[in-house]
């Protein structure tokens, strides 16, 4: 990645216009030619720096269902627990933190329902408490990571 | 709200937009709509807050940021609100929220912090401290010390991947 690639990630986090020809004109920003612009997305999509290129979604919107969960799983079992969590589709985002709480895991359903159900069978094998923190309020942030 | 074009349109674009000149013209091509009604569409979508952001979805770890925190208060019920504004307001949080207390868990003020290392994360969480006059509240800071799953939410109905960013 160099210079060109950072100030190509760091311009699309903030939007990508919907207009007929929208690389040509993100291109002209970036004082790139827009078959270059096209080219370094091609190859930030395939290393991986990229997971995507879209759009992201208001879940609550489309009647999905987004919830941030945890639970307490015992150092002795934490990658079996790990494990039973991440094989579940709904589960969109795991991670170990450092806490007794030390799984959390965002579940991304189609349905409240469906998510009842999914935190109803993770408690039931893992045998743990399932923490479930849906969101009441959303706070605007810019999100821009800066590469 | 959106109808059932839209949601063909939704499905359409959510596994990314093709890489050409004329994206939303191949894109329509698909669904037997024009680049005129395509590009209309998506923009009604996303004065809507339907779609909340169109660019590009970035991996942290790649790009240097090792460091993810997510902190958590305990706030007063009459100032978190005023408190999530402010915070939300600064460049280095990347997600703020409040959520539900649990038992043996009573924090309901939710931030997240992508920082290259741990020092920059707590300094920048000092800032935030001092600047919001946090620090009376009970709080908690929990680093991420492994990822297991990052991926979009799969909706099999709508056949349509939704990226999440909680």
């Amino acid at each position: 990645m160099d210079d060109i690639d950072r100030h190509i990630i760091n311009t699309l986090q903030t939007g990508f216009p919907i207009c007929d020809a929208p690389y040509r004109q993100v291109a002209e920003a970036l004082n790139i030619s827009e078959s270059e612009l096209l080219a370094r997305l091609k190859n930030l999509l395939a290393d991986g720096t990229l997971t995507r290129f879209g759009p992201l979604y208001n879940a609550e919107q489309i009647g999905g269902a987004l919830t941030l969960a945890a639970v307490k799983a015992p150092l002795e079992r934490f990658d079996e627990i790990a494990g039973i969590i991440n094989a579940f589709p709904e589960v969109a985002h795991n991670y170990a933190r450092s806490h007794a709480l030390n799984i959390w895991f965002v579940l991304a359903t189609e349905t409240p329902e469906q998510q009842q159900r999914t935190i109803s069978a993770i408690e039931q094998q893992t045998g743990l408490t399932v923490y479930n923190m849906p969101k009441l309020k959303e706070y605007f942030v810019n999100l821009n990571l800066k590469a | 709200m959106a109808d059932a074009r839209d949601l063909d349109l939704l499905a359409q674009v959510s596994s990314g937009l093709p890489l050409c000149s004329r994206p939303y013209a191949q894109i329509g091509a698909k669904l037997g709509m024009d680049e005129a009604e395509v590009i209309d569409r998506l923009a009604a979508l996303k004065a809507q807050g339907l779609i909340k952001r169109l660019g590009v979805v970035v991996k942290h770890r790649p790009l240097g940021y090792r460091a993810n925190a997510m902190i958590v208060w305990n706030a007063p019920d009459d100032v978190i609100k005023h408190l999530g504004e402010h915070i939300s307001r600064f460049s280095f949080v990347t997600l703020c929220y409040q959520r539900p207390k649990q038992p043996e868990w009573p924090y309901n003020l939710y931030c997240m912090i992508h920082g290259k290392d741990r020092a920059t994360v707590l300094a920048q969480l000092e800032q935030l401290d001092d600047a919001c006059g946090l620090a009376a509240f009970e709080r908690q800071i929990l680093f991420s010390r492994r990822c297991f799953k990052q991926r979009g939410a799969v909706y099999q109905t709508q056949k349509m991947a939704v990226s999440v960013d909680e």
